[in-house]
């Protein structure tokens, strides 16, 4: 058993630690509490778009660690992440930053629903004040169709003879 | 042989398609009979030659043939046998294949079942079903054909990856394939429509099954990828908002905003153009959503192997279907007027509202996940858009979409008065406001959206049996109870896809907003409290499987003293692909799952890394997915479809 225990603990040596690891936990709840919302916004550097809470790569658990250090040292919520985008790029941020170009996707929602909402109620009171259309009536296929229906020969398939 | 065999199949299959695509359109353009009726046998045999195709893979994948390079990369002689039949579509090349097999597939139902379209719509409908594959069937064929031989034949495979060994991964693509190619299908009928110039109430029930089935598979294939999420990678996420996951959730938005306003082109005959449009727009984004997946252009968890050549190809495929059918739509959309007539409060402008909601949200979607791409292509910024945008921007239309779905179903057509609806809904505010004020009050929590969030859900619901209720007319309860069963699968159906957008409201915002979660190291034999929970661990040991080593911890759980499970968790190692993965272990209830997952071994294996969850409602999101997806099945079974499908055919008695 004890040596089963030993090949499995160097098996283990060399896969990758998993995510937030115990020893990261900081004691004050509070504070790991912010280092957790921080984390979740996160993106990891090396990573296939998976924020540092979740990733088992080791630049992920640095970036946490990093996070909780600000954080003992009595940084803001905004000063941690400003801190982190300073040495690793705007690329780590899930939320973009409003400012230049990042406007577009921000504003999109808003210029979306208003030049919608705008086509649609427009749309809607048109139709309302509308009187009805007068009906165009049938085209010479369906005339030929209710015909041969109303043969009463049962056959409802023209054009497959 | 058979390899070969299958190799010329698929080539004989796209040949099939080339002529289908070409002929009946002629004749339907010049009204000759004759050459509209070969897309029948056409459509059939293309099916066929594809299925034997696709058999001949299987084949390979089953008997382990590592002459092929697709078996190779993707197989393995100890890979269990589900695996290795999973495994066929479990890549790139043989994915397609299942692709162009479900798009005959679907091509083969509408040639046989297709018997009351006029004979001119459905020549129409068949050939430009068949252009799409013939498009496909080049992409397999010159970018990435599954039957390519390998000169030196290796003893043995490289193994599937193992996070894909799952039965639930097993059933996930070939549910998402079925939805895409069912919009296919309603792209089909929309190219049709315009090249006719007419859009009718007929066109409108045509089309709507196609919608119907596509949306359904779409929401389960959804549903379990999301559930796959859940158990397999280790800390219970549902939904990552990752550019792969939107690729399937946009043109599931955009199906759901195809069905509805189909209803209002088969019922009032209005919204034509519009619904051309959707129908259009959804398989559209089922192309962007093939584009993304297979170009690798988006960094995505779902690593698939990507080629930038693959990508062009279905860019090109995507500029031309689309591009064209918006050439088409400009042309002719025009003529294509619009009848009924509504005021400004009736089940019209619900829709329309619907519509709105549905389509913008999207965009939205659409916007967030190309946004990288394209900043880092017109303005050179890397940026990233992640879960805390696409929450912040999509959450507000789920809640309105909540808030206005219950009493814009139950208005009715033309005209309505918004107070009568209001007052049978009343019992259902009622709820939902309790609902709301109770879970305030019992989570005294940090976040105002999850009691607002799961109030609404019982206002779905509670609104849906309103709904429900108010079509069995007056006179006593009894009565109307009896008179339930005999309501239409349409109504039914309704009714429970709108009950189950509310299950699935509820269970996310239960989820989210008031899970426990504790990460520690155990050491066996202590106990230690998780909520109102007890946690401890019992053993950790050896339990390896038949391809990989493992690790097993026996916890045990119990609450108030009273054992309520053992579970194991397990730290996997898949030795061929080199690839660690965990298996949590989860005890799923009604009102929470508990999910443990065992982590690293601490202070020389005297401790463990043990993380426990406890997840309220969990089940309700997937649970709420497949009644949302059993309500578009009951729909789908309503008589008024199959007749107007042809697949029923009641004798017709001629009226005296």
């Amino acid at each position: 058993m004890k040596r089963a225990l030993a090949v499995l603990l160097a098996l283990w040596l060399a896969l990758p630690a998993f995510a937030v690891q115990p020893d990261e936990v900081l004691d004050d709840p509070e504070l790991e509490t912010r280092a957790r919302e921080i984390s979740r916004g996160l993106r990891c550097p090396v990573c296939q778009n998976e924020t540092i809470d979740e990733s088992n790569a080791d630049l992920a658990r640095d970036l946490r660690l990093l996070v909780r250090e600000r954080l003992l040292a009595g940084d803001s919520d905004d000063e941690v992440v400003a801190y982190v985008v300073d040495r690793y790029g705007e690329f780590v941020l899930l939320m973009p930053r409003a400012s230049g170009a990042n406007w577009v996707p921000i504003l999109a929602p808003v210029v979306l629903v208003l030049v919608g909402g705008g086509v649609a109620a427009a749309f809607v009171r048109r139709q309302s004040r509308q009187p009805a259309a007068p009906d165009p009536g049938l085209t010479e296929e369906e005339r030929a169709r209710i015909a041969e229906l109303t043969r009463g020969d049962g056959d409802a398939n023209p054009g497959r003879d | 042989m058979f390899i070969e065999l299958g190799h010329f199949a698929l080539i004989l299959a796209f040949m099939v398609a080339l002529f289908q695509a070409v002929v009946p359109m002629v004749g339907a353009a010049r009204g000759m009979p004759g050459l509209m009726a070969v897309a029948r046998p056409a459509a059939l045999a293309q099916f066929g030659l594809t299925a034997i195709s696709f058999a001949a893979l299987t084949y390979a994948f089953v008997t382990s043939d590592f002459s092929v390079s697709l078996v190779v990369a993707n197989s393995h002689t100890a890979k269990p046998m589900l695996y290795k039949i999973a495994g066929v579509w479990g890549n790139h090349e043989g994915s397609l294949l299942l692709w162009v097999l479900i798009l005959t597939l679907f091509g083969a139902v509408a040639a046989l079942f297709g018997d009351n379209l006029p004979p001119r719509l459905k020549a129409r409908v068949l050939s430009v079903q068949a252009a799409i594959g013939a498009a496909f069937f080049a992409f397999i064929l010159f970018t990435s054909n599954p039957f390519l031989r390998l000169g030196v034949v290796p003893f043995d495979g490289e193994d599937l990856n193992p996070l894909l060994q799952d039965p639930g991964l097993a059933f996930h693509p070939p549910f998402l394939y079925l939805g895409y190619v069912g919009l296919s299908m309603a792209f089909s009928f929309a190219v049709a429509a315009l090249i006719e110039g007419r859009v009718d109430a007929a066109w409108g029930r045509w089309v709507r099954p196609w919608t119907l089935a596509a949306w359904m598979f779409l929401t389960i294939g959804i549903a379990m990828g999301s559930w796959w999420a859940y158990y397999e990678l280790g800390w219970g996420g549902f939904w990552f908002w990752d550019p792969v996951e939107n690729a399937s959730f946009m043109p599931w938005l955009i199906a759901a905003a195809l069905l509805h306003s189909a209803i209002v082109v088969e019922k009032r005959e209005a919204l034509k153009s519009w619904t051309i449009l959707l129908a259009i727009l959804a398989f559209g984004f089922s192309l962007i959503g093939t584009f993304i997946v297979r170009s690798g252009v988006l960094t995505s968890v779902h690593a698939f192997a990507s080629d930038p050549a693959r990508g062009v190809f279905i860019l090109a495929i995507l500029a031309a279907f689309v591009g064209g059918a918006f050439l088409l739509f400009a042309l002719r959309a025009g003529r294509l007027e619009a009848k009924g007539v509504f005021g400004l409060v009736s089940r019209e402008t619900g829709l329309v509202l619907n519509n709105l909601l549905l389509t913008v949200s999207a965009f939205i979607v659409f916007v967030g996940t190309i946004w990288p791409l394209v900043s880092d292509v017109v303005v050179e910024r890397t940026v990233s858009v992640g879960p805390p945008f696409f929450d912040a921007t999509f959450t507000p239309f789920a809640l309105v979409l909540a808030a206005v779905l219950p009493i814009g179903a139950m208005l009715p057509w033309k005209r309505a008065v918004l107070g009568r609806a209001m007052r049978a809904l009343m019992p259902a505010a009622i709820l939902g406001l309790s609902v709301l004020l109770l879970t305030w009050v019992v989570f005294t929590g940090h976040t105002a959206i999850g009691p607002l969030a799961m109030g609404l859900g019982a206002w779905l619901v509670a609104g849906a049996a309103t709904d429900l209720l108010s079509r069995t007319g007056r006179g006593p309860v009894s009565g109307r109870f009896a008179r339930l069963g005999r309501l239409p699968g349409a109504d039914w159906g309704k009714a429970l896809a709108h009950a189950g957008f509310g299950i699935t409201l509820f269970g996310i915002a239960g989820l989210t907003s008031w899970q426990v979660e504790d990460i520690r190291v155990a050491r066996p034999g202590e106990t230690y409290a998780v909520g109102a929970y007890d946690i401890e661990l019992l053993d950790v040991g050896r339990d390896d499987g038949p391809n990989y080593q493992a690790v097993r911890a026996d916890v045990r759980v119990s609450r108030d003293g009273q054992e309520v499970a053992v579970l194991s968790p397990e730290r996997r190692f898949y030795p061929v692909a080199g690839m660690p993965t965990t298996e949590a272990a989860i005890r799923s209830g009604a009102v929470r799952d508990l999910y443990v997952v065992v982590g690293d071994p601490q202070d020389d294996g005297a401790g463990w890394t043990l993380r426990v969850w406890i997840k309220p409602f969990a089940n309700w999101i997937w649970g709420g997915a497949l009644v949302m997806a059993a309500g578009a099945l009951v729909s789908l079974r309503d008589r008024r479809y199959r007749v107007a499908a042809g697949t029923a055919r009641v004798p017709t008695v001629p009226a005296e």
